[in-house]
C-alpha cells in the first residue's frame, strides 16, 4: 500500500476536517494531490503533530481534527499518545502511516520493523478505537469511520517506504500557518 | 507544604486576567496549587502532559484555534522542550507563554536541580527568548500580563522564571 493513494483515497473527507501532518513525505504528497487552507504541515518538530492536533481538538470540540502522524514521529513522542488517550476526545482522527523507516533521512529502519507494535501501544495507551490496515480500500473506510464516528480513533495503516522525489515545496511554512490560523478563525465567525 | 498559596492564587488571577483559557502543566511541587486551581475551574482547560515537550504543541493547536494557553513547567521540562521551542514555536512564530518553576538557584536544598538552576538563564538567552524574573507578589500579575502582551505581539516564546522568594514560603 503506497501513502500516496491513501490520501488520495480520503482527500475528499478532509474538506470538512482541520489536518495536521509531520514533515517530509506525507506533507509533500498531501500537497502534491492538493493543498487546502485547512491543512498545516508541520515541518519539523517531530513528534508534535499528534499534541498540536489535541490542542486544536480540545479547544475547537466541534470541529473534525484528522493528524497524519508517522512511525518515527510517533515514536519521537509516545507519551504523546498517553495523553492523548487520558484525554480522548471525540472529535480527533489519528493516522499513523507506518513505513517501519525514517525514510526522509535514508531510508534507516525504525523499531516497527523489529517487533515493536504500533497498534498494541496505542491500545495499551487507553485508546479507545485502534486498527491497523494494510489496503488502500480499508483504509479508506477506518479514516471514513472515523471521521464521522465520535471517539478518539487511532488508525495504523501500513504503508511501503516509497516517497516523492524531493520534500521541499513552493508553500513557505509561515505562509502555511498564517493561513491556516485565519482560515480557523473564519469558521468561528462563519 | 509550604508552597505559597498566596502567590499561587495571584499568579492565576494574573493568567485569568489574560484571558488564558487552556494550561498545559508537568507536576512539579512549586505548582502544585497552580495546577490544582487550573484542574477545578471549569472555564479552564488543563491538559496534564507526560513531558513538557508536548505543551508547545498544545499551545500551537490553542492558537491556531483562537485560544489563548500557558504553560506550566519545572526549568528541568524548559530544557526537556527545547527543540519543540526552537523547531515549531521559532520556526512557525507561535507565541508561547511559559511559567517555569526556577529551582537550582539560591536556597535550593534538592542536589539534583542544581545542574539545572545553573543553565537556565543562559539557555533562555542562547534561545533569544526574552524572560523575566518573578520574585514578588506585587507585580506578578503585571509581569505576566506583560509577557502575555509581548508573546502575542511578537509571536513568539516568552518566559517567566518564578523564584523561590515567590512560590516557596519558609
Amino acid at each position: 500500500m503506497l501513502r500516496l493513494d491513501c490520501l488520495r483515497s480520503i482527500y475528499s473527507e478532509l474538506e470538512r476536517c482541520l489536518v495536521i501532518t509531520i514533515m517530509g513525505a506525507v506533507a509533500a504528497e498531501l500537497q502534491s494531490v492538493g493543498h487546502r487552507p485547512n491543512f498545516f504541515y508541520l515541518q519539523h518538530a517531530m513528534g508534535l503533530a499528534s499534541s498540536t492536533g489535541l490542542g486544536l481538538a480540545l479547544c475547537l470540540p466541534d470541529q473534525k481534527v484528522v493528524v497524519f502522524d508517522g512511525d518515527g514521529s510517533l515514536l519521537m513522542n509516545l507519551g504523546g499518545l498517553s495523553t492523548m488517550a487520558r484525554y480522548r476526545p471525540k472529535n480527533l482522527v489519528h493516522v499513523v502511516f507506518d513505513n517501519e523507516s525514517l525514510l526522509s533521512v535514508g531510508g534507516f529502519p525504525t523499531a516497527t520493523g523489529t517487533g515493536t507494535d504500533l497498534d498494541g501501544i496505542a491500545r495499551a495507551a487507553g485508546v479507545p478505537r485502534v486498527s491497523t490496515v494494510r489496503d488502500v480500500e480499508s483504509f479508506a473506510n477506518a479514516v471514513k469511520d472515523a471521521v464521522y464516528g465520535s471517539e478518539l480513533t487511532t488508525i495504523i495503516a501500513k504503508v511501503e517506504a516509497k516517497g516523492p522525489s524531493g520534500y521541499v515545496t513552493d508553500l513557505s511554512l509561515l505562509e502555511n500557518r498564517f493561513q491556516f490560523r485565519r482560515h480557523i478563525q473564519s469558521l468561528k465567525r462563519a | 507544604m509550604p508552597v505559597s498559596l498566596a502567590s499561587s492564587k495571584v499568579i492565576y488571577e494574573g493568567l485569568k486576567e489574560c484571558d488564558v483559557r487552556l494550561v498545559s502543566a508537568l507536576p512539579e511541587t512549586w505548582l502544585v496549587h497552580l495546577i490544582r486551581m487550573t484542574d477545578e475551574d471549569p472555564e479552564m482547560i488543563l491538559v496534564r502532559l507526560a513531558k513538557e515537550e508536548e505543551g508547545v504543541g498544545l499551545s500551537a493547536g490553542a492558537h491556531f484555534a483562537g485560544v489563548k494557553s500557558a504553560m506550566l513547567m519545572q526549568n528541568h521540562g524548559f530544557l526537556a522542550s527545547i527543540n519543540g521551542i526552537v523547531s515549531f514555536a521559532h520556526l512557525y512564530k507561535i507565541p508561547l507563554l511559559m511559567l517555569i518553576s526556577y529551582r537550582g538557584s539560591l536556597g535550593e536544598r534538592d542536589p539534583w536541580q542544581t545542574q539545572g538552576g545553573n543553565v537556565t538563564e543562559p539557555v533562555l538567552r542562547a534561545l533569544r527568548i526574552p524572560y523575566f524574573v518573578l520574585d514578588a507578589p506585587e507585580t506578578a500579575k503585571k509581569r505576566i500580563r506583560q509577557a502575555q502582551t509581548l508573546a502575542e505581539s511578537s509571536m513568539q516564546p516568552v518566559a517567566l522564571l518564578l523564584t523561590r522568594d515567590l512560590m516557596w514560603e519558609e
